[in-house]
């Protein structure tokens, strides 16, 4: 029993946390709201062979497991990366698809990076096949979250099967919820950081608001949701990773609570900025967006939390 | 990342469950109806159990062999407890010693006092209460008043504690009392062992919501406590220091003391309950987030027991895990009310949980002030 991330993860994603610190800030985010997102990010992640983690090393990967993956999606979350990099690293890739962007809508309907993608892994009668850039159709769609260039998507030609096995279309569903869950937190954390950070330095009343009960109890809430949404996370990494019997209801448990958290980060993270939280200025709704959205692609909530009690109940 | 147990650690649990399995009935069949054990019939039973425990080398898996342990490490002691809780075992009547006071010892005490108090404390020859809690004194600790005076031989005791849980059945009290009494707040406290039959001090039982006897006050009339009533001496740790033993102590009463294993066993017989009586999709749906909420308390646990045996500590954090176990217990009970209907209000084991659960974000520093620490100390805020 050891419940932690090996020396090698660790390194792994530090590495990832701080190209994005020095390659993803807010302005590169914001940048993806006015038009194309910076490739850099994407590319320095794609060099350091995050894309690839899940890919056998025969075929030029990685070969390594979710276990890895998993802690530097929490970094693309927390530095709210534009390209949907849980489509690409953790569901394209498990599928043995490359490709440098790869979005698919089997987490949902509405698919980011419609318009840069050059794979579309789309579910078809029973299965999953690969769409190129000129078999599909895109009616692009305008979202609250501007920097996820999404759209609906239909095929428009005959693709290539990918898998029409229920039992992968569904483990990949749920490292679909896992690589999500894990942009999540990253992202809950980062409300959170910038909101400590916020509260610290505004004055009201003679002294800083992060010196008022209530609004350290917001953000108490928040660190405690956090808390424990992080293992629920690390474990539903492990248990695909190892391909545990549990692991559909452990991706499941590690969504729902990615989720809740996410929600409370949000909620008191807006609140405790007051109305410049409010405000497309502040980066801050960078963030808020995101994670709504999120919380909504592989199963939201009610449908984890239906999972769960099915397995619980059966 | 293994989350895989060793063979040896699947042996330990196994056997753990064997032993507790047959103990428990053997246990039950000697007593008969199981009593409360805030109840002096009842403490009675369970000193009985304590007895079996202790026998069996169950008492205190996590302390080495010379104090009555069983030698076992941290990851022992979680399997232990695991089995424990959902072998349905009663909580234990020795809980605040082994769990507030040992820590103290084995970090604070001399070795005298370590070879004293400890097997005592295991074996239940010694039952601890904890005296820190006065009137005048709650959530604000530091400005506890009662006193001891130094006097040739001992100390004088005076003043009163509160809310001492099942002082009225247990021997001895571990206290904070003010010994410099020009001193204010944290400074100028000791940390002084009572024998509860020392002439001049009284214990008053009385009833918590639930109305059993769980409940004391103890008054403190010049008392005379000699340095010896204790074998080791009755100080723990420097006079006049008391507050680096009680900040060590409060760290483990928040965190560990609370195995994840309590909280499985309760959703899990939640989660029954529900079935039995074929509870709806809302209820169904509420145990399925009240059980992941479990299982997340656990995985966390996990994760700070590595992180220890790495060589950290138990800092701050453990305020975390003190607001979601406790508002998780509500949580549990709150929907096993709603799945029992009209029967919640029977005066039975769940309605009874659900009154303990209650009292989770009060005692052990209440949550509100857990979330000070949170936000001070964890997160950094400006106080
Ligand atoms: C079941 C149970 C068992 C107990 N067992 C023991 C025992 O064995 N030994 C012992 O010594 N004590 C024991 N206690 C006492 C317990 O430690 C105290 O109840 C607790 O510290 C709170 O103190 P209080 O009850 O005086 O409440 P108060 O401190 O008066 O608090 C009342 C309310 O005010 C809030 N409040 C107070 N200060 C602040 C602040 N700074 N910021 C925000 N809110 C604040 C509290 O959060 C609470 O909601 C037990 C209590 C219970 C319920």
């Amino acid at each position: 029993m050891r419940f932690g991330w090996s020396e090698d993860q660790l390194a792994f994603r530090d590495a990832a946390r701080d190209l994005l610190s020095k390659e993803c800030g807010p302005d590169v985010v914001r940048t993806a709201w006015e038009g194309a997102p910076d490739p850099k990010p994407w590319s320095s992640l794609e060099a350091m062979g995050v894309l690839s983690v899940l890919v056998p090393e025969a075929d030029g990967g990685l070969g390594l497991d979710e276990t890895f993956l998993v802690p530097v999606l929490e970094e693309a979350g927390r530095a709210a990366l534009p390209q949907p990099i849980t489509d690409t690293a953790m569901v394209a890739a498990s599928l043995g698809v490359t490709g440098s962007v790869v979005v698919t809508d089997l987490g949902g309907p509405i698919v980011g990076s419609a318009d840069t993608a050059d794979g579309f892994l789309l579910a078809v009668d029973g299965g999953v096949a690969l769409f190129d850039a000129d078999q599909v159709e895109r009616e692009p769609v305008t979202t609250v979250d501007r920097s996820r260039h999404a759209a609906r998507i239909r095929a428009t030609g005959p693709g290539r099967t990918v898998t029409d096995d229920a039992s992968e279309v569904a483990a990949a569903r749920d490292r679909g919820a896992l690589g999500t869950a894990a942009e999540l937190v990253g992202l809950a954390d980062q409300m959170l950081a910038i909101t400590v950070d916020y509260v610290g330095e505004r004055q009201q009343f003679g002294k800083p608001i992060g010196s008022f009960q209530a609004v350290k109890h917001h953000l108490a809430n928040a660190r405690v949701a956090i808390e424990f949404a992080g293992p629920a996370v690390a474990r539903a990494a492990w248990s695909i990773a190892e391909g545990a019997d549990t692991a559909s209801r452990d991706a499941s448990m590690a969504k729902y609570l990615a989720n809740e958290a996410a929600a409370e980060s949000a909620k008191v993270a807006l609140q405790c900025h007051g109305a410049i939280g409010y405000t497309v200025e502040c980066d801050l709704h960078l963030y808020l967006k995101r994670s709504w959205a999120l919380r909504r692609l592989w199963g939201d909530s009610d449908h984890h939390v239906d999972r769960v009690a099915g397995v619980l109940f059966e | 990342m293994d989350l895989n147990w060793t063979a040896e650690q699947d042996a330990n649990r196994a056997e753990a469950r064997q032993w507790l399995e047959l103990n428990l009935a053997e246990w039950r069949s000697e007593i008969g109806e199981q009593l409360s054990g805030d109840t002096a019939d009842g403490v009675a039973q369970q000193m009985l159990w304590e007895q079996r425990l202790f026998d069996g080398g169950w008492s205190v898996v996590s302390w080495p062999t010379e104090y009555g342990g069983r030698g076992g490490s941290l990851w022992e002691w979680l399997i232990f407890e695991a089995e424990y809780w959902r072998a349905g075992a009663p909580q234990r009547v020795t809980q605040n010693g082994i769990q507030i006071l040992s820590p103290s010892v084995f970090e604070f005490g001399t070795p005298e006092q370590k070879d004293h108090l400890l097997p005592r404390m295991a074996s239940a020859e010694d039952l601890w209460c904890q005296g820190w809690s006065e009137p005048n004194s709650g959530s604000d600790l530091a400005s506890v008043s009662s006193r001891a005076r130094r006097v040739d031989g001992g100390w004088i005791l005076d003043g009163q504690k509160t809310w001492t849980t099942r002082g009225a059945f247990c021997t001895h009290l571990f206290g904070l009392f003010r010994t410099d009494p020009e001193s204010s707040r944290h400074r100028g406290l000791t940390y002084l062992l009572v024998p509860l039959d020392t002439p001049g001090v009284t214990v008053r039982g009385f009833g918590r919501l639930d109305g059993d006897e769980g409940f004391a006050e103890v008054f403190f009339d010049e008392a005379f406590l000699a340095d010896d009533a204790v074998v080791g001496g009755v100080v723990l740790g420097e006079v006049d220091q008391a507050w680096s033993v009680v900040v060590a102590a409060a760290g483990t009463e928040r965190g560990l003391l609370r195995p994840p294993g309590r909280y499985l066993a309760t959703s899990a017989e939640l989660i029954r309950l529900i079935a039995s009586v074929d509870g709806d999709r809302s209820l169904r749906r509420r145990a399925a987030i009240a059980w992941m909420k479990a299982e997340a308390f656990d995985l966390q646990t996990l994760r700070v027991i590595t992180s220890l045996l790495d060589g950290g500590d138990l800092g701050s954090e453990s305020s975390l895990s003190k607001i979601w176990w406790s508002e998780l217990d509500i949580e549990l009970h709150a929907i096993a009310m709603d799945a029992l209907g009209a029967a919640a209000e029977i005066d039975d084991e769940w309605s009874k949980g659900w009154q303990f659960a209650l009292s989770g974000p009060i005692y052990a520093g209440t949550n509100e002030i857990q979330r000070n620490i949170v936000a001070e100390r964890v997160l950094g805020l400006p106080r």
